[in-house]
């Protein structure tokens, strides 16, 4: 095995670079003549744009330019796109209302953006944002999700009656009403998934360019997904043709999800850049991050349960409204459809899944993918639903699991929800999180908390996750306007050093490392001879970026394929140099060799061959650069059973984690070191959700979590030591034999934590976050 | 931020004469609030008078039963004074505790009592000890010094030079932290001397306080148990998105109590 391949935790060959301060963030970059550009956004959430005056602004000193929405619609920029059609149950698509980068008559939301001042200077262009002069007609605001779409509310657009986006169907209704009417028992739960600010440490920024000489616009973004930024901003917005926009994204910090999405700004930027003929750079402040990034989340929920009397779950039926926001997003509609009521069987074998989700505009910002998108929102339900109906059954939470989980033989397994799970086993991982988290000395540990006057409880979350979204001819088929294949170029320097060039993206995840480690299993080439490259579309082939775990899942085998490419390719050079039949060379550890002998060549020696073919087989090309293409034939579904166990304080609320065990099923492990940071920063994610982070708006629109005073992140003292195992299962569908694990943590911690919390307190349910005076109140009830 | 004329005095007369030559001129300690509300656009003052080059501000004094401390005394020099260690540890704790490394070796005592943010760790500090607030004109004691939110009996142009904190025979301040800012949701500090009790109060409401209601009931009997009795009034307390009115009165009571068992 390579010193440096498969399974080995190597440290992070990124990290230099930014840990010395070279990293290259979109806000480090600083070009010759750059402007600055500050948005004039909406202070309120619903009102008409009566007038919009810019003379004041337009005199300010050092102001370049003030530019409205009419501008932009002058030079034919269109509006914003969501990327993916969802069929509501009138059989029409989606109702799509018209998205303005730059507001046309009205705003929707507090942070809609009004206006752009480029300036000289930053504080020029702030000084002069303020002397735009916007006339309102101040409208009533709708913010309120499980509402919005009541008779009598409010109209937000007259494209979408009701306030409705779509009302989303999914499964058989009768068959579904029948199970229930014959059940032995029926568990019920109304609850809310809390709206989330994806809020990563790097904020959004832009800094576009515009050459007179190739009319070409370069657009520096915060992107996880350059290609598609160019393909949407070419072919929907107008902005340029593909080939004359050119996206770098090289160094991001952080994404989550918050950095998929087409966003007015970076619309705006790339066409002010050409039309002042001025390099133009925007970087987002935190406060316009929480006012206009896409949040997540955000949908309320009524969930039953049929069970026989055996604890076996024989129907399920799921009422859910989504907020999608003021506007759709990018992926808006594919999040609480799609990514979400696919996951209803999470496990278990139930037989029988019928959902309805009416997606619901409102006065507020877009709601687009957050880490894990749609799927902790159906693990949430899902997993408490199952502690509720295990609590009206008199059965263990453990017990009813298993009598429900699907075996391990049934793989690959038709869900009753479209999706085919590829591997898995269940059991194995519950055995193994229950072993790590001493499930079975609970009681003892509770019962000396009891004595300090403290509350124990303990939690189960066991979940199944889609990730590496795929196959395109599928999501062509839900409605999906992109492909979701990967690809990747493998290129061999004459002197031997490899250049990895990926279509996916790395926000920070560490794809620098995995990859170069796939390069040297596969390849034998020292890791420290490769360079993995990615994020420039003046680089790189188109490539589909990074979201849903697919990058290692889809992208590392696009890699793994161009790598099959090469040693094909090399074993006619090494046959032709060795002077054997190209059938009796082999590949191992580097080297080509004659099948028997130790004659050998290097594979560095083979690509300067190929670069200097002086000596050459007859009619192959010269060169050793091999590009592929992955399209897999299914998404890959990690799984697991994380185990949380928490001590309530009765007199404040206050929860802290004691204990964190989680056992995953992510296939097989590239870089365990990083696999088991992306599966703590997903636990902490997962964490905040549950117990800290709760975006709020009031009645009047205005977002009251604006800052970090008082929207709550996880810090280091909100989580414990996590306990961290795999119980790895080899998905069949994926050559690599790999799953995703970004989000794992972020989908499965909220349902343990809450179900530990219940447990605590012996109540039924308790809403996220549960904030030290929820659980104070629920302990109050419960006494 | 808006433009602003800079001032770096070198002695309180200093200050207080370019305070008064100032159309709308602020003193900066540690700016800990000041600069992220001129950063938001929040405040614009005309002039800023920056008190960091002021060397008689600076320094921990122990004066017989009572200790010093200077207005421009960070909170990490606090925390980390071996003086107020020994004389009254749980002030030094307090200090060590208030928001985060940055914040701590910036943030100043005179800052954080001038700007008496409701929320704010060192008011109910200054309280329960009963401290005395020393200023470019006079003494000013803790009772007479807080006057509501964010108000104070300084003047305009009157600046703190040095809070004098006397000795308590015990004392504990005990914190229920927001969870997001960290700032004090409710912050109890208890100070015994003698058979004297103070109980000084911040984040419950819009004014950091003295719990007169638990003093009177510690005053003669100093316990936990005592507690039970005390009505909290409700509809005087904060409320915001994080703790109600009616939870902060209940959590005044549990801080009260676990800070009168840190005491014993």
């Amino acid at each position: 095995m390579a010193t440096n391949g498969i399974g080995v935790s190597v440290r992070r060959k990124e990290d230099k670079r930014f840990l010395i301060g070279k990293g290259n963030y979109t806000d480090d970059i600083n070009v010759v003549g750059q402007t600055y550009a500050i948005f004039v956004r909406s202070p309120h959430a619903h009102a008409t744009i009566n007038n919009i005056d810019t003379t004041d602004a337009e005199a300010a000193a050092g102001v370049v330019a003030v530019f409205t929405g009419d501008d932009l619609a002058a030079d034919g920029i269109a509006p914003l796109i969501c990327g993916v059609t969802v069929t509501s149950d009138d059989g029409e698509p989606h109702r799509a209302p018209a998205h303005p980068a730059l507001a046309q008559g009205k705003v929707n939301y507090v942070g809609d953006h009004v206006a752009i001042v480029i300036a000289e200077t930053l504080a020029q262009a702030k000084d002069a944002a303020e002397k735009v002069e916007v006339d309102y007609g101040i409208l009533p605001a709708v913010t309120d999700t499980a509402s919005a779409a009541d008779e009598g509310q409010q109209q937000i657009h007259e494209a979408a009656p009701n306030n409705i986006c779509f009302n989303w169907p999914l499964g058989d209704k009768q068959a579904v009403e029948a199970a229930f009417a014959s059940a032995h028992k029926i568990s019920t739960l109304d609850l809310v998934n809390n709206r989330m600010v994806t809020n990563p440490m790097e904020p959004r920024a832009a800094l576009g360019e515009y050459n007179t000489g190739t009319e070409e616009i370069t657009l520096h973004l915060t992107t996880q997904n350059p290609h598609l930024h160019r393909l949407v901003l070419s072919a929907f917005n107008q902005l340029a043709p593909e080939h004359k926009l050119r996206i770098v994204s090289t160094d991001v910090g952080g994404g989550f999800g918050a950095k998929i999405f087409i966003y007015a700004e970076e619309l705006v930027v790339g066409w002010a850049c050409r039309k002042v003929n001025r390099p133009v750079k925007w970087t987002s402040d935190r406060t316009e991050a929480f006012l206009s990034d896409a949040h997540g989340r955000d949908h309320v929920t009524s969930a039953e349960m049929a069970l026989d009397e055996d604890g076996k779950f024989l129907a399920m039926r799921v009422m859910t409204r989504a907020n999608v926001g003021a506007y759709l997003s990018t992926f808006g509609t594919m999040v609480p459809s799609y990514l979400y009521a696919f996951l209803f069987a999470g496990q278990y074998t139930t037989p029988l899944i019928y959902s309805e989700v009416k997606a619901v505009f409102t006065n507020t910002a877009p709601v687009d993918a957050s880490r894990g998108a749609g799927r902790p929102e159906a693990t949430f339900l899902l997993e408490r639903l199952v502690d509720v109906a295990a609590a009206d059954m008199g059965l263990d939470p453990v017990e009813i699991r298993r009598r429900n989980f699907i075996p391990v033989d049934a793989f690959p397994y038709q869900t009753p929800v479209v999706q085919c799970y590829d591997s898995g086993d269940y059991n194995a991982a519950l055995d193994k999180a229950l072993a790590l988290a001493d499930y079975d000395g609970f009681g003892a540990r509770a019962e000396e908390a009891k004595s300090r006057g403290m509350l124990r409880g303990i939690g189960l979350s066991s979940y199944v996750e889609a990730c590496g979204i795929a196959p395109s001819a599928a999501v062509g088929q839900l409605g999906a306007g992109v492909g979701l294949w990967e690809s990747a170029q493998v290129r061999f320097n004459p002197t031997g050093n490899v250049q990895v060039f990926t279509g996916a993206h790395s926000n920070g995840q560490g794809h620098e490392t995995t990859f170069a480690q796939l390069i040297t299993e596969l390849l034998g080439v020292p890791i420290e001879d490769v360079e993995v490259i990615h994020g420039d579309t003046a680089k790189t082939q188109f490539g589909m970026g990074t979201y849903g775990s697919r990058s290692l899942a889809v992208g590392g085998v696009a890699i793994a394929k161009a790598c099959e490419k090469l040693i094909a390719k090399g074993k006619k050079i090494a046959a032709h140099a060795l002077e054997a039949a190209e059938g009796d060379i082999e590949f191992a550890d580097g080297n080509f060799t004659i099948a028997g002998t130790d004659k050998a060549m290097n594979i560095a020696e083979v690509a300067f061959n190929a670069y200097v073919p002086h000596s050459y087989p007859e009619g192959l090309e010269p060169g050793f650069d091999e590009n592929a293409f992955f399209d897999p034939l299914n998404f890959s579904f990690p799984a697991g059973t994380h185990v949380c166990e928490v001590e309530v304080d009765p007199d404040t609320g206050v929860v802290e984690i004691i204990k964190y065990s989680a056992v995953d099923d992510f296939g097989k492990l590239i870089n365990p070191m990083i696999v088991e940071g992306q599966v703590h920063g997903g636990i902490a994610h997962g964490v905040g959700q549950a117990l800290l982070e709760g975006c709020r708006y009031d009645s009047e629109g205005q977002l009251i979590t604006a800052s970090f005073m008082d929207y709550a992140m996880p810090r280091a003292d909100n989580v414990p030591n996590f306990d961290i195992d795999y119980a790895p299962t080899n998905p069949p569908d994926n050559p690599l034999g790999v799953k995703g694990c970004g989000e794992a943590g972020a989908i499965a911690a909220p349902p343990a934590v809450i179900n530990a919390i219940t447990n605590a307190l012996g109540v039924k349910h308790i809403d996220m976050p549960a904030t030290p005076e929820n659980v104070w109140r629920a302990a109050q009830g419960a006494a | 931020m808006y433009d602003f004329s800079y001032h770096n005095p070198d002695s309180v007369a200093g200050a207080v004469s370019a305070m008064n030559k100032a159309e709308d001129g602020k003193f900066v300690a540690g700016g800990q609030t000041m600069l992220p509300t001129m950063k938001h656009r929040l405040a614009s003052p005309s002039d800023i008078i920056v008190l960091g080059g002021i060397a008689e501000l600076s320094g921990i004094t122990v004066d017989g039963d009572s200790i010093s401390i200077g207005a421009m005394t960070t909170h990490a020099e606090v925390a980390a004074s071996s003086d107020v260690q020994a004389m009254i540890p749980a002030l030094a704790a307090l200090a060590a505790n208030i928001g985060d490394p940055a914040v701590r070796n910036c943030g100043t005592i005179g800052g954080s009592v001038a700007n008496n943010d409701p929320a704010a760790d060192y008011p109910a500090a200054v309280i329960a000890l009963g401290a005395t607030v020393k200023t470019s004109k006079r003494e000013i004691s803790a009772d007479d010094f807080f006057t509501g939110m964010f108000e104070t009996a300084l003047e305009e142009d009157e600046l703190i030079t040095a809070i004098s904190f006397p000795k308590a025979d015990a004392a504990a301040y005990m914190k229920f932290e927001n969870p997001a800012s960290r700032y004090a949701i409710v912050g109890v500090f208890v100070a015994k001397t003698g058979d004297d009790v103070r109980v000084g109060i911040t984040g419950a409401t819009p004014c950091a306080h003295r719990g007169m209601r638990l003093e009177g009931v510690l005053n003669s009997n100093f316990s936990g148990d005592a507690l039970e009795s005390v009505e909290i009034p409700v509809d005087k307390m904060n409320a915001d998105i994080h703790a109600s009115a009616e939870y902060r009165a209940h959590l005044v009571k549990v801080m009260t109590r676990r800070a009168v068992a840190a005491c014993s």
